[in-house]
């Protein structure tokens, strides 16, 4: 059946195309050209006046995997005032920040979002991350895998290892766990935590093996570019959340000596110490080094005033960040000389110096960073605040009365020392559409979604336009996912499962003789188990695989 | 004709060994290789010829489904408890809970909600068993000697090889509580562990005054629950000199009043060592997917188990809703058991419909009103469990055929049947 969008106003930025009024036709789930003539159209919807974007992507949010689940079990307190109930279509649950699978899934299609991204997959817990993601209906998904902490790679490193054989490794290692791509957490950090160091800067040293985070993220770097891996590799830097770590992060942005970078949660990275309280905005130098580096991306990890949960594969960070945990409880997991991970629950305040300046700083990064086709909407969910509050801070960045409104409101020496009440700039709906569809598509080469052109994927929000862009973005009027129609007026209307984006590079396969020593000697899980089959995506997950090509 | 699996994960304990070689000529089944002797039983056991019954009489597989359904149907609040399953098991029995409004609680409920009770408190630092594998210089069991998991000692504390040339000379192995069997805590060369000899309701005392004397308090009593104060005085140094300790417990194994008190008084000793040195605790269970379960819940509900979903949402209770509580205060009116890893756990019995998920093997002990035989993941289907650790998830194999059908399924039909 042919099912017509008439008369929408279009903002497809792949194709240059900024809010014209057009018709899209669909197809079998895809988007086609308009069909001749005597092809009969089963389904028109008149959409005079509204917008058209692709479905949104998420491109950095924590949905799925053990540090996930550990913040739903240890807060319970979280989910009280935001229960689910069940309805004849959909399963019940509980949001707030560390929500249900299943309201997840909803939620994030209820808001237009249609694919997302979990970030820190760590690879000897994938099967159940993918087990999560696949109860997570609605959405497409996919995952970068965590290295860089795990013994292997820094054996593999520290005994001077070729970079080819590292490439193998890593290659291996995405196929094994069915990622999308690599991301590496505080390189090396979680390792050197292990062995008692409590802080990693770019070049110090691991205790034990003598590599610096420099060396792993060159070394990671290297692998994914020869790979040919399309998403670069997704960088949680040295120092998050550390004063005077924006030094740290415009060296990391040097290091990498024009290679392709994706600098994730960078506000949380973009810190001065100046200032009575030695903490300040260095949101105008990490703006400035990301305008005139064009290999960098970023996701800026927006903080929002209310309770969250912070989830992070940095234990180091994250334990020296527990004595600010609010409610005061937090868990910390050592994991399978493989990885770790921290969940520390926290209160953003507006009235708090600190907190108040991180959310200028976020904005600051969104409005001074030139090239909306290199920062994406994230707010590090649940890390900075839930993925439910992304309305809110497209209105902020869309809006500036409504942004100065919230700026006088804040921690008043905050306000005072952000740059942020001066910054003239409006995103404007075609911008929205680039960071939140289009650029997220290209950087993860997703080439047949993020745009609205003839053989995309028929992922597709249509939304009322409004003076107020929360209202706007909260409630679309259409999503289709894969030409389904599956949320009306802001609700579901139809249940779908969604696949999962992988890629599959090639390596040598003689990289398994090291790997199987390696397993049998210190691991406790053999490594014909530790790598996922595409049937338990498939059969045991309820799921389809959607294989992207490397480069 | 026998064929021969390798890399078998053993589903019979929380630590699934996924080393095991197992032979199979269809129907029989025989360990080769690394099986401990609960493994062997587990895998060797023969498929017991028996029917679903109604009643106790002898019915087909459809028509005992049906008469299910009809129970479920008739009633307003379920109870689904067991939940000795895998995680397709547990995504339909979660289903079925959902539809139905259901109370939801695992066999081993008691034990799991021990520990999420000190994590939803204060939270903890842990470890998996790679880790201790390869790092841990000291292991301070508490109130278990790890017998029920058979080959823990081999897999994670004995190994022949470590990544950083920790020797196994050199690892302190300290218990502390009663009735412990201590010779697997003797190193392969024969160095002695530390023991402790107390009452499991003394652990808590004994643990709070290491804690003190390692924070820098002075005691001036003799004996603390009867261990002299030198002792725990030197054993405190010896904890502080630790690079990587870890401190073991089996929540099901404690089993005195409040041993969420007990448990919380580790993780809060471990977390105070983290000021200085690396310090996390480990915790074994996980016997009848009881992980699985308790993991798949908090991900599908939001919550970890003992849930009532009757009033449309989740309602998480974990003291309110224990399998005994709700029968004894009648809150539920029919009865829905899971077991399909172990032919030991019997359901309990209750004067309301009862049905009876169980392997072929079980002798229940009364006559439930559905009795179901049910194969078992990891040796008549493939599936998937999660670890005690609650970080590795193995696959299980279908190493023979049964003419049973799993739980997934038979609780697929009976959603099916009640939509």
């Amino acid at each position: 059946m042919y099912i017509k969008l008439a008369n929408g106003r279009i903002y497809d930025p792949i194709h240059g195309i900024n809010g014209e009024q057009r018709d899209i036709y669909i197809h079998n789930g895809v988007i086609t050209r308009k069909p001749g003539i005597n092809t009969k159209i089963g389904k028109t919807y008149d959409l005079k006046g509204k917008v058209i974007m692709s479905g949104a992507i998420d491109i950095h949010t924590h949905i799925g995997g053990g540090k996930v689940n550990i913040a739903r079990m240890m807060l319970p307190e979280d989910h009280e005032k935001d229960l689910v109930a069940k309805t004849s279509l959909t399963r019940s649950g509980c949001g707030y920040a560390a929500p249900s699978t299943l309201t997840t899934g909803y939620r994030y299609a209820e808001m237009g979002y249609t694919a997302c991204f979990e970030p820190a997959m760590v690879p000897s817990n994938a099967r159940q991350s993918h087990m999560e993601m696949a109860d997570t209906p609605m959405v497409d998904k996919g995952a970068y895998a965590m290295l860089g902490s795990d013994d292997f790679f820094l054996r593999m490193l520290s005994s001077k290892k070729d970079q080819a054989a590292i490439s193998d490794y890593v290659a291996w290692i995405i196929n094994a766990t069915k990622s999308m791509g690599i991301k590496v957490v505080n390189p090396g950090g979680i390792n050197a935590f292990k062995f008692n160091q409590r802080e990693l800067d770019l070049d110090e040293q691991n205790r034990y093996y003598g590599v610096s985070p420099r060396q792993i993220l060159l070394s990671l770097i290297r692998a994914v570019t020869e790979l040919g891996v399309p998403h670069p590799l997704h960088v949680h830097g040295c120092n998050l959340g550390v004063p005077g770590n924006l030094n740290t992060t415009l060296e990391t942005i040097k290091a990498v000596e024009g290679m392709r970078m994706h600098m994730t949660h960078i506000q949380f990275h973009s810190y001065g110490a100046e200032g009575d309280r030695k903490f300040s905005s260095g949101a105008a130098e990490i703006a400035e080094a990301i305008n005139s580096n064009p290999n960098i991306s970023c996701d800026v990890g927006q903080v929002l005033f209310n309770q969250t949960v912070t989830a992070s594969g940095d234990s180091l960070h994250q334990y020296a960040g527990h004595w600010h945990a609010h409610p005061k409880k937090w868990v910390l997991m050592d994991i399978e000389c493989d990885a770790g991970c921290g969940i520390v629950p926290f209160k953003y305040r507006d009235k708090n110096f600190v907190n108040a300046l991180q959310w200028a700083i976020g904005l600051e990064l969104f409005l001074l960073v030139n090239d909306p086709w290199r920062i994406f909407l994230t707010t590090d969910h649940p890390n900075g605040a839930p993925f439910t509050s992304y309305p809110h801070l497209i209105r902020l960045l869309m809006d500036k009365s409504f942004r100065n409104d919230m700026l006088s409101t804040i921690n008043k020496d905050a306000a005072a020392m952000s740059t942020l009440g001066s910054i003239d700039r409006e995103y404007s709906l075609y911008e929205v559409a680039i960071m939140t569809r289009a650029a997220p598509a290209k950087s993860l080469g997703l080439k047949n979604r993020g745009h609205l052109g003839a053989g995309a994927i028929a992922d597709i929000t249509v939304y009322t336009d409004n003076k107020d862009k929360e209202r706007m973005f909260s409630k679309p009027d259409y999503v289709f996912k894969d030409g389904d129609l599956i949320v009306s007026n802001g609700k579901v209307v139809k249940v779908v499962n969604g696949g999962t984006h992988i890629v599959k590079p090639g390596y040598d396969k003689t990289i398994e003789r090291s790997l199987k020593r390696y397993f049998d000697d210190y691991q406790t899980m053999s490594m014909g188990n530790f790598k996922i089959d595409d049937d338990e995506i498939v059969e045991h997950g309820n799921g389809r695989l959607i294989v992207q090509p490397c480069m | 004709m026998m064929k021969e699996f390798a890399e078998v994960t053993c589903p019979f304990c929380g630590l699934l060994c996924d080393d095991l070689v197992i032979s199979s000529n269809s129907h029989h089944l025989k360990t080769i290789k690394n099986a401990c002797a609960k493994a062997t039983s587990c895998f060797e056991a023969p498929i017991v010829d028996i029917k679903p019954k109604i009643k106790n009489k002898a019915v087909s597989i459809e028509a005992a489904i049906k008469h299910a359904i009809e129970i479920l149907s008739a009633s307003y609040t379920p109870l689904l408890t067991g939940l000795g399953t895998d995680a397709s098991g547990m995504r339909q029995l979660m289903n079925l809970a959902d539809l139905k409004g259901a109370v939801i609680d695992h066999m081993h409920g008691n034990a799991l909600m021990r520990n999420t009770l000190v994590m939803q408190d204060l939270g903890w630092i842990m470890t998996t068993m790679t880790e201790i594998r390869n790092r841990a210089d000291m292991i301070i069991f508490v109130g278990t000697d790890a017998t029920n998991y058979p080959r823990f000692f081999e897999r994670a504390i004995w190994p022949n090889k470590s990544m950083f040339g920790l020797k196994n000379e050199e690892k302190d192995i300290i218990y502390i509580g009663e009735n412990l069997n201590i010779r697997s805590g003797i190193s392969p060369k024969g160095k002695k562990p530390t023991v402790l000899k107390c009452q499991n309701d003394d652990i808590n005392e004994i643990i709070s005054t290491i804690h003190a004397l390692i924070s820098g308090s002075t005691i001036d009593v003799e004996k603390v629950a009867g261990i002299k104060a030198g002792v725990l005085e030197k054993l405190a140094d010896k904890i502080k000199q630790a690079s990587y300790g870890v401190i073991v417990w089996a929540p099901a194994e404690l089993n005195v009043p409040h041993a969420e008190l007990t448990i919380q008084s580790l993780t809060e000793l471990a977390k105070y060592l983290t000021r200085s040195t690396r310090f996390s605790g480990f915790t074994l269970g996980g016997n009848d997917g009881a992980t699985t379960a308790n993991s798949l819940c908090a991900w599908q509900s939001g919550y970890p188990l003992r849930v009532n979903f009757n009033k449309g949402f989740p309602d998480y209770e974990p003291n309110r809703y224990s399998t005994n509580n709700v029968l004894k205060n009648k809150e539920v009116d029919s009865l829905l058991w899971v077991s399909s890893f172990s032919d030991t756990h019997k359901p309990p019995k209750a004067l309301i419909p009862s049905i009876v998920l169980a392997m072929p093997s079980t002798k229940i002990g009364y006559t439930p009103d559905v009795f179901i035989p049910v194969s078992t993941p990891g040796i008549d289907h493939a599936g998937q469990l999660n670890r005690t650790d609650t970080v590795i998830t193995l696959m299980l194999k279908k190493l023979r055929t049964s003419p049973y059908p799993s739980v997934a399924n038979v609780i697929e039909k009976m959603i099916e049947g009640l939509r």
